[in-house]
């Protein structure tokens, strides 16, 4: 039986590992290669690193991270942030990324994820959707929360799995490290949207919102930054929490 | 030495750091004239099955891996390279493969409404004993990302099965020196390290 997989995401900016709320207000939490070890000691199911500094100086600290934790960490983890051509796609999987993120790229230019998905195959893309709730619509963000959009969310995430992303992040923007619960009704919609696995992110404060999101809402997967960064929690103690609960979760 | 082949696809990095984690010289092998110099191979890669096979012949692999099979030293495929092994492929396009293990690659037959490509961990089931999986609990998950399953014609190739929706698919073929894994032991933590360990020390019998 496939098991539903929890992601610990770092948020990265000069190669250091930070967390914000509502994609604003950014604070420091370590660095993000002893915590991508701890994470690998804690056999969490599988990494991601989101890079929101899309400076030249930091894709080359991006690059150097990327490099170091496939030396040291044997699980797969995907990487984001600034991905705007088919050559930083190629960049990241040759310095051991095994997934990568596109996001932005994808509104401004609609055939990067067909032209990436055909190159190194749909498994290895991921389209992340930044999403804000206005007067009771679904409004899609790009650059880090700060374009709006007029993309239909729906006839959005059809597109992108028509031109070849093998998954979705789906990401609210006001649920962003307000440890406050998923916007249950944005996770339902993406997931009746697509037949694609879909990874929710955004508002997770505890097990039990894990817990909701895969048994209430039918996401695939969760992605934490602020519950793993803040507090006494971790991979281990969210599988038995989960497990106790009756959601199939990894046997290690 | 232990070669991996580099044909141009497929995450090499992770199977290299992986085997030098645990030990093991390993060497990067883009010229088929070097597997005369191996000891035993690994063939990774991911991606689509047609341009793989495409990329493996423009480099004059496929008489290569053929002998180095023939020569009973211990090969290796993993995802996209254990579907390689097979007769033939079908992404996107009917095509050839090396043909060490005969059997078709089809696109996994599952019900509408489950999520494809077939994405996350999973656990499998054990149909006989092999070198390769010594040690190694029978209860674990592994690691798997495709969308095409390898279909052996001999039952007696197939190593382990998996279940995802209403499909049972061989995760795992074997066939005297040939091994071939679905999964991504370079990725399934420590389970996935104790059966690549298994590998680079196991003679190629079984």
């Amino acid at each position: 039986m496939l098991k539903k997989r929890l992601i610990p995401v770092l948020l990265l900016k000069n190669g250091r590992m930070v967390k914000g709320r509502q994609f604003r207000d950014y604070r420091d939490t370590g660095d993000p290669i002893s915590a991508s070890r701890i994470y690998n000691a804690q056999k969490a199911d599988e990494l991601m690193f989101l890079d929101i500094d899309a400076s030249s100086e930091g894709r080359s600290t991006l690059l150097h991270v990327v490099q170091k934790v496939s030396e040291e960490c044997f699980m797969p983890f995907t990487v984001g942030g600034g991905v705007q051509t088919v050559d930083d796609v190629r960049n990241l999987l040759n310095a051991g990324a095994d997934k990568v993120l596109i996001n932005s790229a994808a509104v401004t230019n609609p055939s990067l994820v067909e032209q990436a998905a055909n190159m190194f195959g749909q498994q290895c893309i991921i389209s992340g959707v930044d999403v804000r709730r206005e007067d009771g619509h679904y409004r899609i963000y790009t650059h880090g929360a700060s374009k709006p959009t007029d993309l239909d969310l729906v006839q959005y995430i059809h597109q992108l799995e028509e031109k070849g992303a093998g998954e979705f992040l789906i990401n609210s923007i006001d649920r962003d490290g307000m440890m406050i619960g998923y916007d249950g009704e944005l996770l339902k919609l993406a997931v009746s949207a697509t037949k694609r696995p879909v990874i929710a992110c955004g508002g997770a404060g505890n097990f039990q919102h894990l817990a909701e999101a895969f048994g209430v809402y039918g996401v695939h997967a969760v992605a934490c930054a602020s519950l793993f960064h803040f507090g006494d929690n971790n991979p281990i103690r969210a599988r038995a929490f989960l497990k106790n609960q009756g959601i199939p979760v990894k046997n290690v | 030495m232990i070669g991996i082949i580099d044909y141009g696809m497929g995450n090499l990095r992770s199977v290299y750091n992986t085997l030098t984690f645990l030990g093991f010289d390993s060497v990067v092998v883009a010229d088929p004239a070097l597997l005369a110099d191996c000891s035993r191979v690994i063939l990774p890669g991911v991606g689509a099955y047609a341009m793989a096979v495409d990329n493996l012949n423009r480099l004059g692999f496929f008489p290569a891996l053929k002998q180095f099979a023939q020569s009973q030293k211990p090969l290796l495929g993993i995802c996209l390279g254990m579907q390689m092994l097979s007769s033939t492929g079908s992404e996107p396009s009917p095509c050839e493969g090396l043909g060490l293990i005969e059997g078709e690659v089809v696109p996994m037959n599952v019900g509408v409404t489950t999520p494809l490509p077939h994405v996350g961990w999973n656990s499998f089931k054990l149909l006989h004993e092999h070198p390769l999986f010594e040690g190694v609990s029978k209860e674990v998950d592994v690691y798997f990302v495709h969308s095409y399953c390898f279909k052996p014609k001999n039952e007696r190739d197939v190593l382990c099965t998996t279940e995802y929706d209403n499909i049972i698919f061989a995760s795992g073929v074997a066939r005297g020196s040939v091994v071939g894994l679905q999964f991504h032991p370079e990725k399934s933590q420590k389970s996935g390290m104790r059966i690549l360990e298994n590998f680079c020390n196991w003679d190629g019998l079984c």
